[in-house]
């Protein structure tokens, strides 16, 4: 597929942050990887032909020893990557080469440790100078969350928050408030990992938070077909985040990198929102 | 959060989204029950029949003539099921039973806090779940047996390390998905607020104890106590009561290990953020998690408690270490002399006097915590046996 290098993002303000226009423009499908996963090149190989097939963002993951809200598939994405010497320098500069390929939007979920330990200040610096959307931390809460937020505004960075099920209203105000670029709406209780079957009782939940903020609704968790996608996107989500059912391929077809990218190309244009 | 969540720069809640309001009924239930004359008035009675407290504060005479000074031991190895554990399982069991909790889980290392939690799981009726690393229930199995006996089921985690952290990340990942039914039960002062406060407030009974006894026998505070430090609940147990008491010196003592391996997270750790709280973290440059090692189970873990990282900057403890070698050695010198066998853990602390005794005059009195007694360590120390000496 022959690559056309987009325009120029046009972000909407909302308050003093840039937000991504796609909520009022489409709805979204929103890939999730981890950075080095298998190895770098793969990684790279796989990242460059989700976007060559035209998926509207991309969420990706540093890889973390310790990650306590993910179930085995991406557990396992992390140890791999680490295991074939991924480390912060060389996630970056997997972003910098993706960078050179394409500006799709990239957000970034990583424990809150590998910032703290890079420099909250020097990290965001990098993300800004690699055009990133979003930095979200799934170990800071609202409580953690003052110097984070801080420094990513200094840095026009967007700094989005996790709202679960356990989340109460008065909560969710605060939630709205602080976050930017969008909201992460947590689909269930637990950790990540495809499920055959999604409880849909989070859709409340969405109604409760698109009264309060005109930020993006992504949702992520469990996720792994495309009914589940389009009930989601059809019922007041903005984005569907997708992770362990793309991981999975990658986990399966570690032998064969042609079929694993065939196989995550083909159920990517499955889960796709067709424009 | 109601309470300060922080110690310092230390501590907080560093956690997902899905755990805060669980965090903030579980501080809410512990401020209650804490003040509750009925909550204190049960925990009092099952510390004094079921645990065995209070604990002797024993003066032991052969080592204060070899060594020239008075030493007490502060006799923790004498309670039920084996350590200083069972004091903050009974506290945790009975704050879960009265928040209506109808499932307990825990993880453990060695076991001790394990079989404390399967044990007063047990008495109370609440059944519980024990997060186990691989490796460790391999190295345990007579805890592993102890806790089933209980009626414990144990989780064999084989994620990561497979050893105590990853049985914590399983554990919270279960606490996760579980979040309205299941009470985590923390085995140390670590994770996130309010478990350090929770855990320290169970424990410092040890400090509290020992205190009033000091003052019995000798009508005087003593000049140093010392204890092991893993994630550093028997350590903070003891300091406690003495953190305003200027002129006693609070010494902890971490895994030393052996060339290159150790769980020395206070004095070769870097601060980061792990399992909840900001505290000193044994880390790579990146922030990824090491793995620590020591002899004993119960020392091996790459962080540490965020009030030790908070009383270690403020310099009113000092944290020392001793080698796996040295804790044999003094596991050997404390049954010879003695006539007791303390755990691998607490070894650490009686090692670290013996090879720093010359920093203590005759005048001195040392309390050293005996957090737990080393039943549990007894295949360990064969194979240490025969891997230090070549045979017995």
């Amino acid at each position: 597929m022959q690559y056309k290098i987009p325009s120029k993002i046009q972000y909407k303000i909302i308050g003093n942050r840039k937000v991504l226009p796609n909520r009022f423009k489409k709805k979204v499908f929103i890939p999730f990887l981890i950075l080095g996963d298998p190895d770098y090149n793969t990684s790279l190989e796989i990242i460059k032909s989700v976007i060559d097939h035209g998926v509207d963002e991309l969420e990706l993951g540093f890889a973390f020893s310790d990650p306590i809200m993910d179930g085995i598939t991406i557990q396992k994405a992390n140890n791999r990557a680490l295991s074939f010497g991924m480390n912060i320098k060389k996630a970056f500069d997997l972003l910098n080469d993706i960078r050179k390929y394409s500006d799709v939007p990239i957000s970034l979920m990583l424990s809150f440790n590998l910032i703290y330990n890079y420099g909250i200040d020097n990290f965001l610096s990098e993300c800004n100078k690699l055009n990133i959307n979003a930095v979200l931390c799934p170990d800071i809460p609202l409580e953690e969350s003052n110097e984070l937020v801080n420094l990513a505004i200094k840095h026009d960075v967007n700094i989005p928050f996790i709202i679960s099920l356990t989340t109460s209203y008065e909560r969710i105000k605060k939630i709205c408030d602080i976050s930017s670029g969008y909201i992460y709406l947590v689909s269930l209780l637990g950790i990540t990992g495809k499920r055959e079957n999604i409880n849909y009782s989070f859709l409340e939940q969405i109604k409760l938070i698109r009264g309060l903020t005109e930020l993006p609704i992504y949702v992520g968790f469990g996720i792994s077909k495309s009914e589940h996608v389009k009930h989601i996107l059809t019922n007041g989500a903005d984005g569907v985040i997708v992770g362990s059912a793309i991981i999975n391929l990658i986990d399966k077809n570690l032998e064969n990198n042609q079929k694993m990218i065939s196989e995550i190309i083909i159920f990517v244009d499955k889960l796709m929102v067709k424009k | 959060m109601k309470l300060n969540t922080k110690f310092g720069e230390f501590g907080g809640v560093y956690i997902p989204e899905m755990m805060v309001a669980a965090m903030e009924t579980l501080e809410n239930s512990f401020i209650k029950y804490i003040n509750c004359f009925k909550f204190k008035k049960e925990l009092n009675q099952l510390l004094n029949v079921f645990a065995g407290r209070p604990t002797g504060l024993y003066l032991a005479k052969n080592i204060s003539l070899d060594l020239g000074f008075k030493v007490y031991l502060k006799r923790e190895d004498m309670l039920h099921t084996g350590a200083h554990k069972i004091n903050n399982a009974l506290g945790q069991v009975l704050l879960a039973k009265y928040m209506g909790k109808k499932e307990i889980i825990a993880e453990t290392g060695a076991g001790q806090h394990g079989v404390a939690v399967a044990a007063a799981g047990a008495f109370l009726g609440i059944p519980v779940k024990v997060f186990m690393g691989e490796k460790d229930i391999e190295r345990q199995k007579l805890n592993v047996y102890r806790m089933k006996l209980f009626g414990a089921e144990v989780v064999s985690v084989n994620s990561g390390s497979k050893t105590l952290k990853d049985a914590v990340n399983e554990a919270l990942r279960y606490f996760i998905t579980n979040v309205k039914t299941c009470y985590y039960l923390i085995g140390s002062v670590v994770g996130p607020h309010p478990y350090p406060l929770i855990v320290q407030k169970f424990q410092e009974i040890i400090g509290k104890e020992t205190k009033e006894q000091i003052l019995a026998i000798e009508g005087k505070l003593p000049s140093a106590i010392i204890a092991c430090v893993g994630g550093g609940s028997n350590a903070i147990g003891i300091f406690n009561e003495f953190l305003d008491d200027k002129n006693v010196n609070l010494i902890g003592v971490e895994a030393g290990g052996k060339v290159k391996k150790h769980g020395k997270t206070l004095s070769n750790g870097s601060i980061g953020i792990f399992h909840g709280s900001k505290s000193y973290v044994l880390q790579d440059k990146d922030g990824q998690i090491k793995e620590a090692y020591s002899i004993s189970a119960g020392l091996d873990y790459p962080g540490v408690g965020p009030i030790h990282s908070f009383l270690k900057n403020l310099k009113r403890a000092v944290y020392g270490n001793a080698t796996d070698e040295e804790a044999v050695d003094a596991l050997k010198y404390l049954c010879k002399t003695e006539g007791i066998l303390p755990a691998l853990e607490s070894s650490h602390a009686i090692a670290y006097l013996l090879k720093n005794k010359n920093n203590f005059n005759n005048n001195d009195i040392v309390v050293i915590n005996l957090s737990g007694r080393g039943d549990k360590d007894v295949n360990q120390l064969i194979y240490a046996d025969s891997d230090l000496y070549g045979g017995c």
